[in-house]
């Protein structure tokens, strides 16, 4: 067999029926046993919507997504993607070309230290000298992807390796003595979380991306209403919860909903799951939780003790470990009868939630982004899969828009990457065909990927991408509106493109909506033509987020909230009569 | 109360000790570790351990207790490390090897320099006609003694190896 064969074998051992990928010189082996094979390969437009496309793919299906690209130049292309991926903890395998072996370290053509370039942005990376390296690295390369907190991993693979012949041994051994995820919480430190939760009055939890990549939304929403808290969730949390649920409160952070800050600051004790604490979801640490103990449940030590200090650590999966509290906690409860969930903070809550639900329907000319994604929400039923770009676009649907399931919810949280959420949606699709794909993207962030329009085209996926057409770099333009003295250097965007005829030019249906109602109309007539379609919705440039600026502590929101019903006045929140200040 | 991860007063040095795959390519992975999460490293030895498939490290950085937390977390997530130990100072032996070159054209200076060596149980392992060289092994001070010493004849070359440590005892890592 020869290494090129070895890759196609390996990949489809993995259950691989689809990559993303873009060829060049050093992959022309590679690409000649392609040709023949079985596996479906999709040709993007640019190796930085392989990646994406494949990230989106493992983030909607939970399978390891895979993207190739060519040495040198296809490699480092690749390189924004799979950073996007490491920061989210997606599973890819990125396939990179490398010049033959005997050439490397020679500043050969096309060649880049890819392996050193992506050491610091991948769970971890392998080179291939010999084409018996091959079958082992791809077969290691999907365990390390898809486990623990999964990853990124990157394969080196020189030229003359995809040509060199071997024996191929079926009987691959993954050896990797150094790679031991731990699964299992500590049960004594269980018992500790528990006994914390039971003592507490005002207990929230707080889901991270970790519920979803562990499949833990359905042991969450069991634990939630055990113990009687409240869940907020981060942006990569999104799904995990069902945010129509009485103990849901949204999105928490710079640009989280009014109530999840805001309990956050005034609860007891917090049950971090899966999360990383990063400053986006925090704001001031200072600040944070100050009156809370908290509870750190991550399957990644190093994310424990990371951003804020942990009373309870509990290194384990979200999934496991969420089990074992249930169980202890049922346990204990009998023993314990008096100290039940207090039912008075979730009434307080509900109260507050209904005083501070977002206003959604505006019947304004140029259209409100909250407007649009009422109209979104109603076009479309909850298995949909929506993947926003970055920006104001995202921040508006993490906000506003209500997503009950986990996996259809796509954003790219920790690198914040324009231009991820148009490819991602079209790995999303090509991994869930069955599924509808809307990608709701900011005008900037579409035209940094634009030209994959010929790949949605081409093959034929049909998913449908709004541009919320805004003409500026809508997030930038807004800190320049709050913090730099309305001085809008370089974040009005002009008047080119037309969207319309820019989706035209490449096959692809065009459509514009500019006022109250069109967009459902439009938006159902797409999903429903099962065609590709791109909608450039105008919207008003100057709507402003509600945010809490930075140094700030999540209390300290800034800018309008404005809400469904208004309410005169704060809300006092009255101590229920039993309460003696949870420790 | 604070929820910020507070940086402590007590900045210490350690020596963290790391079975590593031996192939190529490790030491970048955990020397750009440090430079990329911000951690000092002071120095850094690597070699042969006891099974021919791993290789020791042994790295002293600067930091209090939550810095080398975080280093040992991080490390222990590279999938070529195998385990990773901060050995307590109070019950590990350090040792440096260090070869100096010294200036001793005249016989008097040589067996006054020879004299020096011989106190710190250094060993002369070559002479030439202009100088003089020797090999000393010892914790990171004595080294320092020696060579402060021999500054006043005039030191050519220093070669320090860094220091490389185990742990007493029956504790194995
Ligand atoms: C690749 C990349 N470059 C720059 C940024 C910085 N940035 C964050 S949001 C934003 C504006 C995005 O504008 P647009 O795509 O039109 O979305 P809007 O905020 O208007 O919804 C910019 C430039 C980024 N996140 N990613
Ligand atoms: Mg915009």
């Amino acid at each position: 067999m020869k290494g090129g064969e070895a890759v196609i074998k390996s990949l489809t051992d993995q259950g691989v029926d689809v990559v993303f990928g873009y060829p060049g010189g050093v992959l022309l082996p590679l690409y000649d046993v392609i040709y023949d094979s079985d596996l479906k390969h999709i040709l993007v437009r640019h190796e930085q919507c392989a990646a994406h496309a494949a990230d989106g793919y493992a983030r909607a299906s939970g399978k390891v997504g895979v993207c190739i690209g060519t040495s040198g130049p296809g490699a480092t292309n690749l390189i924004t993607g799979i950073a996007t991926a490491y920061m989210d903890s997606s599973p890819i395998l990125a396939i990179a070309g490398q010049v033959a072996t005997g050439l490397i370290g020679n500043d050969a053509f096309q060649e880049v230290d890819t392996l050193g370039i992506t050491i610091p942005i991948t769970k971890h990376n392998f080179q291939a000298m010999k084409a018996e390296d091959v079958p082992q690295m791809i077969k290691s390369g999907f365990y390390i992807a898809g486990t623990g907190r999964p990853g990124p991993v990157v394969l080196d693979l020189p030229k003359d390796v995809q040509e060199e012949e071997f024996d191929y041994n079926p009987n691959l051994k993954i050896d990797l003595p150094g790679y031991k995820p731990t699964k299992k919480g500590h049960p004594l430190q269980i018992k500790k979380a528990a006994n914390l939760i039971l003592k507490s009055k005002k207990p929230v939890i707080l889901a991270g991306g970790g519920i979803i990549l562990s499949e833990s939304s359905p042991e969450l929403l069991k634990f939630s209403e055990l113990i009687g808290a409240p869940v907020t969730t981060t942006l990569m949390g999104k799904g995990s919860f069902p945010e129509d649920h009485a103990h849901a409160m949204g999105m928490l952070g710079m640009h989280g909903r009014k109530v999840a800050n805001i309990v956050v600051d005034e609860c007891d004790c917090l049950i971090a799951i899966g999360c990383r604490f990063s400053d986006r979801t925090t704001g001031n640490v200072e600040k944070f939780a100050s009156k809370a103990k908290v509870i750190h449940i991550d399957v990644d030590p190093a994310e424990i003790g990371k951003n804020i200090e942990a009373d309870v650590p509990i290194v384990g999966d979200a999934k496991i470990t969420i089990s074992d509290l249930i169980k202890t906690i049922t346990n204990l409860k009998i023993k314990a009868e008096k100290e039940k969930a207090n039912p008075k903070w979730m009434e307080y809550i509900a109260d507050f939630k209904i005083n501070c639900t977002p206003r959604l329907s505006f019947e304004d000319f140029p259209l409100k982004p909250q407007q649009v994604i009422k109209e979104i929400r109603e076009s479309i039923d909850y298995e949909t899969i929506v993947t926003t770009d970055v920006g104001q676009n995202q921040m508006w649907m993490a906000h506003y828009f209500t997503s009950k399931i986990p996996r259809t919810f796509l954003s790219s949280g920790g690198l914040g990457t324009m231009g991820f959420g148009f490819p991602a949606a079209m790995g999303a699709k090509v991994a869930l065909p069955e599924n509808d794909v809307v990608a709701v993207c900011g005008d900037g962030g579409f035209l940094m990927v634009s030209q994959d329009l010929a790949t949605i085209k081409e093959y034929d996926i049909p998913i449908v991408v709004c541009v919320l057409d805004n003409r500026y770099l809508g997030m930038v333009a807004q800190w320049q509106r709050l913090f730099y003295d309305e001085r809008m250097s370089h974040t009005h965007l002009g008047e080119v493109p037309d969207f319309v005829k820019l989706a035209e030019a490449f096959g692809v249906q065009g459509e514009r909506v500019e006022r109250p109602g069109e967009m459902e109309e439009t938006l159902k007539k797409a999903l429903k033509s099962g065609e590709p379609t791109l909608i450039d919705v105008i919207i008003d440039p100057d709507e402003i987020l509600p945010m809490v600026p930075p140094g700030c502590g999540l209390t300290e929101i800034v800018g309008e909230y404005k809400v469904e019903r208004e309410v005169p006045g704060e809300i006092p929140y009255k101590a229920p009569a039993n309460e003696k200040g949870g420790d | 109360m604070k929820r910020v991860v507070i940086e402590m007063e007590g900045k210490r040095t350690h020596i963290i000790s790391a079975l590593v795959l031996n192939k190529p390519g490790v030491l970048q992975r955990v020397a750009g570790l440090f430079t990329r999460r911000g951690f000092n490293i002071d120095n850094i030895t690597v070699g042969a351990s006891e099974k021919d498939k791993f290789a020791r490290m042994t790295i002293i950085s600067q930091g209090d207790e939550k810095v080398l937390e975080q280093i040992t977390k991080q490390l222990n997530k590279l999938i070529d490390v195998i385990k990773v130990r901060d050995l307590d100072p109070e019950s590990t032996v350090k040792r440096e090897l260090c070869l100096i070159k010294v200036h001793a054209p005249a016989e008097r200076i040589r067996s006054e320099v020879i004299q020096y060596a011989s106190i710190f149980r250094g060993r002369i392992i070559d002479v030439s006609s202009e100088n003089l060289t020797i090999e000393i092994t010892g914790t990171p001070d004595k080294i320092d003694a020696l060579i402060d010493l021999l500054r006043g004849f005039g030191i050519k070359e220093i070669a320090r190896t860094g220091p490389t440590a185990i742990s007493r005892g029956i504790k194995t890592i």
